[in-house]
């Protein structure tokens, strides 16, 4: 009877602390949401945590398509595309050349191969300062500065590291009598790829894929130091968003903004959350 | 491997990835090797390949705001590791105790990783500034004196950079800590409860210490979370109050970007990369063997 009632205030305790925590990681996401919806009347003059007295989707529109992010009106929308052209080739490419790389320095080994994979993880954990000033000569030089071209550059060779990585330490596992199979009935370097190894790779596909897209959206670094004025990416333009000085500062304006930039990511994390946590522990355990 | 038609071409797969290897040796190697000469460069405004030793270093050094930016780190990675590696691994411990709903809890807590700090420094600044923020709500609740203003505090607010990353990164954590606890033998663990050891003498005797790789990975990770950190320092307070919050990645960007500071720019990358390297080489050097 004692250890029956002291395992149920154990589970007491557990469950206060357990949900004492959800409440500490969900109220920022919550005050953004009610800010959001809320007018500037009830900001200025209610509590942070009350509920919207009129729920008005006004700070939405505006942040969507008026807020002034520095000296221009246009809300986030020209950034958000800028983000989505930047996104799209960025990731299908650093995948791609993930794919082609971890295939090779797994199933193809050849002298050096090892050395030079080593050589390539230091990519991954470098800190990206170091390459700031002497990539915005290259593309400079390539004509290719202060454009969405210049981003993906940039984001390509960031990723590409990282994208070797998942896929060379997924494709490890993968059986090598499945390509020597493969081999004797004929097939070459490239069919092997595309008939035996390609289809049993979704999961690491989703995962790669899922990373990418995540690292690349909500990038800063390299949005704010290598983009125009026509190519700034969402990130860089809710910061610029939230820190025009007007005369008055717009909290729901802001926190609907901050919203749109986060909803892709939000979106992808809540259908494909299991993949996500992959991605996380591949990049941070190797082997 | 010698089937015939690998023999036909076996220059192709290095011919296949060639070029991307080449392209990121010279991103890599060759950047940080370019960098370091514009350390030792007389570039202000433009690069200028003119060289003048180590001034930039000196000239580093003697920056009061790089002092700043180094101490900030200190307290931060301080702050900012232990952190978000004590709670994560208390998150992860609480959530390993067989909880019904935690796949829903799991969500909850890591959500914040998949958001941009540039997000998450935007919403703390609401939550935290002074006149409408949590000041107001605690005033509201009946405590009229109560003041909380550590975001324009020169002396306090690197601590809210320090909390507000600790709610981004301390989901991460757990999630790293809660897999190494799913590798655990779970019969170890049995065998010492019926010698009747305790719950939390299970935990700090048997599970804690096994999990040291994941412990020494986790803190690889994290670490290197802290000394890139930028975009969270700029959403959050931009440097400020005056350079109050700089870090040594701010200071960077400031330094090459707006400062007209090339040379010291480029110096302050290259501690960066030094302090990483310290960090990182051996970890990735001992990781590696470990496989051979």
């Amino acid at each position: 009877m004692n250890t029956q009632s002291s395992l149920t205030w154990h589970r007491v305790v557990l469950w206060a602390a357990l949900l004492l925590f959800a409440a500490w990681f969900l109220t920022p996401l919550y005050v953004m949401v009610v800010t959001s919806l809320k007018d500037m009347d009830q900001i200025r003059g209610g509590s942070l945590m009350a509920l919207p007295a009129h729920v008005t989707g006004q700070s939405w529109s505006k942040a969507w398509d008026s807020a002034c992010t520095g000296t221009d009106c246009g809300g986030l929308r020209p950034y958000f595309l800028n983000s989505l052209y930047m996104v799209i080739p960025a990731v299908g490419i650093s995948t791609t050349l993930g794919i082609v790389n971890g295939y090779v320095l797994s199933k193809w080994r050849f002298k050096g191969s090892e050395v030079m994979f080593a050589m390539l993880l230091f990519g991954v954990f470098m800190p990206m300062q170091v390459v700031l000033l002497p990539m915005s000569q290259v593309l400079g030089y390539f004509g290719i500065a202060s454009s969405i071209v210049g981003l993906i550059v940039m984001h390509v060779l960031a990723g590409i590291p990282s994208t070797t990585l998942f896929f060379r330490n997924y494709y490890v596992g993968l059986p090598d009598e499945l390509i020597k199979a493969a081999m004797l009935d004929g097939a070459g370097f490239w069919r092997i790829l595309w008939r035996v190894v390609l289809p049993l790779s979704t999961p690491i596909l989703v995962v790669t894929l899922i990373w990418q897209f995540t690292n690349i959206w909500n990038d800063f670094l390299y949005g704010v130091v290598f983009s125009g004025a026509d190519s700034k990416p969402i990130t860089v333009g809710l910061n610029n968003l939230a820190n025009t000085t007007s005369s008055v500062k717009e909290y729901n304006v802001d926190m609907a903004a901050a919203l749109i930039a986060a909803l892709p990511t939000l979106l992808v994390y809540v259908v494909a959350g299991k993949y996500f946590v992959r991605g996380l522990t591949a990049g941070a355990v190797k082997g | 491997m010698s089937a015939p038609s690998a023999m036909r071409t076996p220059w192709l797969p290095k011919l296949v990835v060639a070029p991307s290897f080449l392209l990121s040796f010279f991103f890599i190697y060759g950047l940080i090797a370019w960098n370091g000469y514009l350390s030792l460069s007389a570039s202000h405004m433009l690069p200028n390949y003119e060289f003048v030793g180590l001034q930039n270093y000196a000239d580093l050094f003697d920056n009061d705001r790089f002092h700043v930016a180094l101490k900030n780190m200190a307290i931060f990675g301080v702050l900012f590791i232990g952190g978000a590696m004590a709670l994560g691994l208390l998150l992860a411990i609480l959530l390993d105790q067989k909880i019904r709903a935690e796949g829903v809890l799991r969500t909850i807590y890591l959500y914040p990783m998949a958001i941009s700090f540039i997000v998450t420094g935007t919403a703390w600044k609401w939550i935290l500034n002074p006149g409408l923020g949590i000041e107001h709500l605690v005033r509201g609740w009946g405590f009229p004196n109560f003041t909380f203003d550590w975001l324009v505090d020169p002396d306090h607010a690197i601590y809210c950079i320090c909390i507000a990353g600790i709610w981004q990164a301390s989901g991460f954590v757990m999630a790293l800590f809660l897999a190494g606890l799913r590798g655990i033998d779970d019969s170890i663990i049995k065998a010492a409860q019926v010698d009747g050891a305790s719950l939390p003498r299970i935990y700090w005797r048997i599970v804690v210490p096994s999990l040291r790789p994941v412990f020494f990975s986790t803190l690889m990770v994290v670490s290197h979370l802290a000394i890139k950190s930028f975009d969270l320092v700029i959403a959050l307070t931009a440097g400020g109050p005056g350079y109050a919050t700089d870090l040594p990645a701010t200071f960077m960007y400031a330094m090459s970007f707006s400062r007209g500071q090339i040379g010291v720019g480029a110096a302050s990358a290259t501690i960066m990369l030094a302090t990483v390297a310290a960090i990182v080489v051996p970890y990735l050097y001992s990781e590696l063997k470990v496989k051979k």
